[in-house]
């Protein structure tokens, strides 16, 4: 039962839905599930009650908002509104991808170097300190530059940025779980080495990580719209946040404001929602 | 105190090594040609080894490698593709002009970030305390490229308050004669307010977009370190012995917190090296930023690359500043009982 018990006490650590979405406990982190829950609702059936994002119509340019178009038309004479609202796909998934993966490689490796130790842990956190060397937007920049334009190169060049955070994190928690009775119980019960590393520690040192996660998504899909203002990575004409920003950025200092001020304040709300929950969830284990 | 400089410094002769590494081979692993990228698409084949000879894209990777690596060891970091000129001189030239906006920047952000991060600290759970939470989940979810542009749209394009984006001074006024780099600085040894005002204005904006962003940070590692100390024996021992509350506060409290404090403002040093790239791209403001984003623009991968050693070297020596910071301020640290 000792055992068990140990096991347990990470697991407290790591997010819960229900405890999260109880408002006395965690005001900031309920305000960012149900912002969550919006855009996510958005993303899936908005498309569906809006028109074509890319359908041009020279005539119409630049018109501010009205019955027809109801966050008007950029300078294309594209719908706004049909635009933010097919973005809200793109920059949700993009931004949840990046997380994951990160998560996911850079968790696998801190593990490894922790569990492992000596040379291996040496190298590892070698190249980790490198990479973090780096102010990570600048990293992220130039291996897009490098990759060329796409969705899937900007998705790699940011989780690259990301993931040493997520090494540093479970290499900490690993080095103090693989002294915990329970791993040298599974290791005199027979287990391989790398069965412990992964079934045994690997879930055990995650517990910091899953917020991290959250964190690191709403950093994420604020560095894809940078990327993207910057004119690297999602290029024009795709339905983007940071896409539009930087084609109506010219267009709000002619009073046109819709264009770009609507999108850019639908990547802050999105990312303050995913900060707002982490915070809420970090801030509650010190 | 010697043995940990030695160790920091060998540290980070192998992680700057690291770095430069890292750039060269990851802007050699392009899919496309090196010599078409610089003799242009319509290029002979007569030409291209031309190219190949001029720029030694002829000889083997590791042999470019070399030489690249032995020029950054003397400051030089390549040559742009589109202008010819030294990267290094061409970042030289133009780093005063990031300084003054960082500088300005992350001092203001200190200035308010600390105060307010030690009264939310001091009222742990109340509305002061909540709103310094959100305001600072709000600063770090901020996008920079939007909230320049709000700024500027309500600001500038609406009230007219401060000028447009349009670089370090209106059209018309000389920049002063170079000292420092820095227009307010420099107008000001010339006696010439009028200038140093006109150079303050332009700044303004700019700073104002960074700030809000940095303060988050500040704000967030100033609470957390402040409440930690604050419940300390010895903070309680202060109180309990009558001290006054500002002088528990800041004399017993902030001087024990500062360690995190100092570890955020590095932080916030490295987001300002990303981020003056759209700060700058957004004000027309002619720095370091503003160069990369012209060396995206004309695909010259060479000042990009140069640009990136270079933000990734500064930041590394930032850090070795901080540590060494670290070291003056916690003994334990000098004599290598680090706690990690």
């Amino acid at each position: 039962m000792a055992l068990v018990g140990t096991a347990r006490v990470s697991r407290i650590r790591s997010l819960n839905i229900r405890e999260l979405a109880s408002p006395r406990k965690h005001p900031m982190a309920l305000v960012g599930l149900i912002l969550l829950a919006c855009y996510i609702l958005i993303a899936l059936v908005g498309p569906a009650f809006v028109g074509d994002p890319l359908r041009t119509s020279p005539a119409e340019a630049l018109t501010g908002p009205s019955a027809e178009h109801l966050l008007g038309t950029d300078r294309f004479g594209r719908d706004v509104l049909a635009r933010a609202v097919v973005a809200a796909r793109m920059d949700l998934f993009v931004g949840v991808v990046i997380a994951v993966a990160a998560a996911a490689v850079g968790s696998l490796v801190g593990v490894v170097a922790g569990y492992a130790g000596g040379v291996v842990d040496e190298v590892i956190m070698r190249v980790t300190d490198v990479i973090l060397a780096f102010p990570g937007f600048v990293l992220a920049l130039i291996i897009v530059a490098v990759l060329g334009e796409g969705v899937p190169n900007v998705v790699i060049a940011v989780a690259v940025a990301y993931s040493p955070y997520f090494v540093r994190l479970t290499r900490s928690r690993a080095l103090a779980e693989r002294e915990r009775e329970y791993v040298d119980a599974a290791a005199l019960s027979g287990n391989p080495r790398w069965r412990i590393a992964l079934r045994h520690v690997m879930p055990n040192s995650l517990g910091p990580a899953y917020t991290q996660a959250t964190l690191v998504a709403g950093w994420a899909i604020l560095d894809v719209a940078g990327l993207a203002f910057l004119g690297v990575g999602i290029q024009p004409p795709t339905a983007e946040w940071g896409v539009m920003v930087a084609e109506g950025a010219n267009d709000v200092l002619t009073g046109a404001w819709w264009t770009a001020l609507v999108p850019g304040a639908l990547i802050v709300l999105l990312a303050l929602a995913f900060q707002m929950v982490g915070d809420d969830v970090q801030g509650s284990r010190r | 105190m010697n043995r940990f400089l030695l160790r920091r410094t060998a540290t980070t002769l192998v992680t700057l090594f690291g770095i430069v590494t890292v750039v060269f081979f990851l802007v050699r692993v392009l899919p496309g040609d090196a010599a078409v990228l610089r003799a242009g698409p319509y290029a002979d084949a007569q030409r291209l080894a031309e190219v190949r000879a001029q720029y030694g894209l002829d000889r083997p990777l590791l042999e470019q490698y070399g030489s690249y690596l032995a020029g950054v060891v003397h400051g030089d970091l390549g040559t742009s593709t589109v202008s010819s000129g030294s990267v290094t001189y061409e970042l030289m030239g133009r780093m005063p002009a990031s300084l003054e906006i960082g500088l300005y920047a992350v001092l203001l952000a200190c200035l308010i970030g600390i105060p307010v991060g030690v009264l939310a600290a001091s009222r742990e759970g109340g509305w002061a305390d909540r709103v310094v939470r959100v305001l600072a989940a709000a600063g770090s979810a901020m996008a920079l490229f939007w909230l320049g542009l709000l700024l500027i749209y309500f600001l500038f394009y609406r009230l007219g308050w401060f000028p447009g984006p349009v670089g370090r001074l209106p059209t018309g006024v000389d920049p002063p004669p170079t000292v420092t780099g820095l227009y307010t600085v420099d107008a000001l040894i010339q006696g010439r307010v009028d200038v140093a005002w006109q150079a303050a204005r332009a700044l303004m904006l700019p700073v104002l977009t960074l700030v809000i962003v940095l303060v988050a940070p500040i704000l967030k590692m100033v609470r957390g370190s402040m409440i930690e100390v604050l419940g300390t024996d010895y903070v309680r021992t202060a109180k309990a012995m009558g001290l006054p509350r500002r002088e528990v506060l800041f004399r017993d409290g902030l001087r024990n917190a500062m360690l995190p404090v100092i570890t955020a403002i590095g932080i916030v040093f490295g987001y300002m090296l990303g981020g003056n790239i759209i700060v700058e791209t957004l004000f027309s403001w002619p720095g370091v930023g503003r160069y990369a984003n012209q060396a995206i623009k004309n695909h010259d991968l060479d000042a990009l690359q140069g640009f990136v050693i270079f933000v990734g070297v500064l930041y590394v020596l930032l850090n070795v500043v901080i540590d060494i910071c670290y070291g003056v301020l916690d003994p334990r640290i000098r004599l290598g009982r680090r706690s990690n």
